[in-house]
């Protein structure tokens, strides 16, 4: 996959300072980023999606500049084409399943109505089997639909890229595993380059094609996955 | 009851364009508070909040200085042949400035209250800033400003100090109910003050009620 990365920002608080200094170069569809809650892996994420801006550095993808500091490139979140599943969906719970999958294909400053129905919503609600709770809000739905709805929502306007942030931390372990051959059948199928944040070797084992390990905000090591962290468990 | 039908109507007439004029001001002002990174930020807060605490007559007294024909604002609207003082439209500016910070602050409170997750969730889907306000910030912050505003309509429909100093008390024109029960009890007129007692109480009871309709017990989050 043709996303390259090489940032750095400093944060500072009264008790600590923080350094981020993250690089790699993904070179396959499917990476993880791997290391200790606490370690800089959203951070990273956020700043390819554009919601953190780094101090300095270059993000690419498909080898055009996202952010480029020397170049004083930044493009908003809205013009970088990436999608972002967050750790706990952020559905949004004013409106139905429906609208929650249409939002971003719904232009203007009015959300569609409850009851508006458009083909590309119709597909998604077949293909992650969303049809039946269609019109319930986000609050009546269970934590593996709503993971779908979260999906649905961020594939249905084709991005470019898929960052995924810890997502079957909030599911239970059967569930887990579920979600986890759902989501890899989906990427195989939709052929979408992801970058998986994670905690859980397992996840690894699942996605791992080019595993980035990051601890205190540093790339510690970088290479494909050939099982070694299999056996350090 | 035509004494009373007049005053009535003008009163709902100054408290509802009051309360429309801060659902724009009281919003806009809260929702851009609530996103301000800096230190000012407190001390504007408590530049705004001023008018709940200030006696109303101090108010309409600074509204009068303004406003008035000799007023910094009083005499650049006079080229256009505007005058406020001893107008309806002067009664709407004083109930306005008077609920501004009952409106400013629930607002401030409900956009805070939302989950900028949320907000970020909706730029990653390629929807403008403005289009996040409308579609995201503002259905999730709706109950906490309908109840601002409600707050606001009925201090608004209570305003006296202030209006009594920049809209005067013109019978038919500024003449607003509270005006007037203290103008009927002044004459010592009873009858007329008592009958405008009991309109001006159950007129309350009837918008307490509408309000009560209006902002069901139930969570907006979860409509059914």
């Amino acid at each position: 996959m043709p996303l390259a990365v090489d940032i750095r920002k400093t944060f500072v608080s009264a008790e600590r300072r923080f350094t981020l200094d993250v690089a790699f170069n993904a070179t396959t569809q499917r990476v993880v980023l791997f290391g200790p809650s606490g370690a800089g892996k959203s951070l990273t994420l956020q700043a390819i999606a554009g919601l953190l801006r780094p101090d300095e550095g270059t993000i690419a993808l498909h080898g055009n500049a996202l952010f480029d500091s020397a170049r004083h490139i930044d493009l908003k979140p809205q013009a970088r084409k990436v999608a972002y599943l967050f750790q706990d969906y952020a559905l949004f719970p004013h409106l139905n399943v429906r609208q929650n999958i249409g939002f971003g294909l719904q232009r203007g400053w009015l959300n569609a109505r409850a009851r508006h129905i458009s083909a590309e919503v119709d597909y998604w609600l077949d293909a992650l089997e969303l049809r039946d709770v269609a019109s319930n809000y986000p609050a009546q739905l269970s934590g593996g639909q709503k993971q779908r709805v979260a999906l649905a929502r961020a594939l249905v306007a084709r991005p470019q890229l898929l960052l995924l942030d810890e997502p079957f931390s909030a599911l239970d372990s059967n569930l887990r595993q579920r979600m986890r051959a759902e989501l890899s059948e989906l990427q195989t199928r939709l052929d979408i380059p992801m970058v998986l944040i994670t905690h859980d070797p397992d996840d690894v084992a699942a996605f791992g094609d080019q595993v980035v390990q990051i601890t205190d905000g540093r790339v510690r090591e970088h290479q494909a996955f050939s099982g070694y962290l299999r056996s350090a468990t | 009851m035509q004494q009373a039908w007049i005053p009535l109507m003008l009163s709902l007439k100054v408290a509802g364009w009051a309360t429309a004029l801060n659902l724009v001001f009281g919003v806009a002002a809260g929702f851009g508070l609530s996103r301000w990174r800096s230190g000012a930020r407190d001390v504007v807060d408590s530049l705004l909040t001023l008018p709940l605490v200030m006696p109303p007559t101090v108010l309409g007294y600074y509204l009068l200085v303004l406003l008035g024909r000799r007023g910094v604002i009083g005499a650049w609207l006079d080229r256009f042949d505007i005058q406020l003082v001893f107008t309806w439209q002067g009664a709407v500016i004083a109930s306005t400035v008077v609920a501004f910070p009952l409106v400013l602050k629930s607002a401030r409170a409900a956009f805070e209250a939302v989950d900028p997750q949320l907000e970020r969730a909706a730029r990653t889907l390629g929807v403008s800033e403005t289009a996040v306000f409308f579609r995201v910030s503002l259905p999730l912050a709706a109950r906490g400003i309908l109840a601002g505003g409600l707050l606001a309509f009925a201090r608004a429909l209570g305003e006296f100090g202030a209006t009594l100093m920049i809209a005067g008390n013109l019978p038919g024109r500024t003449q607003t109910l509270s005006v007037a029960v203290y103008a009927a009890v002044q004459a010592g007129d009873d009858n007329t003050a008592n009958f405008l007692v009991i309109v001006t109480s159950v007129t309350c009871v009837v918008i307490l009620l509408l309000a009560g309709r209006l902002v069901p017990q139930r969570t907006l989050l979860v409509p059914r």
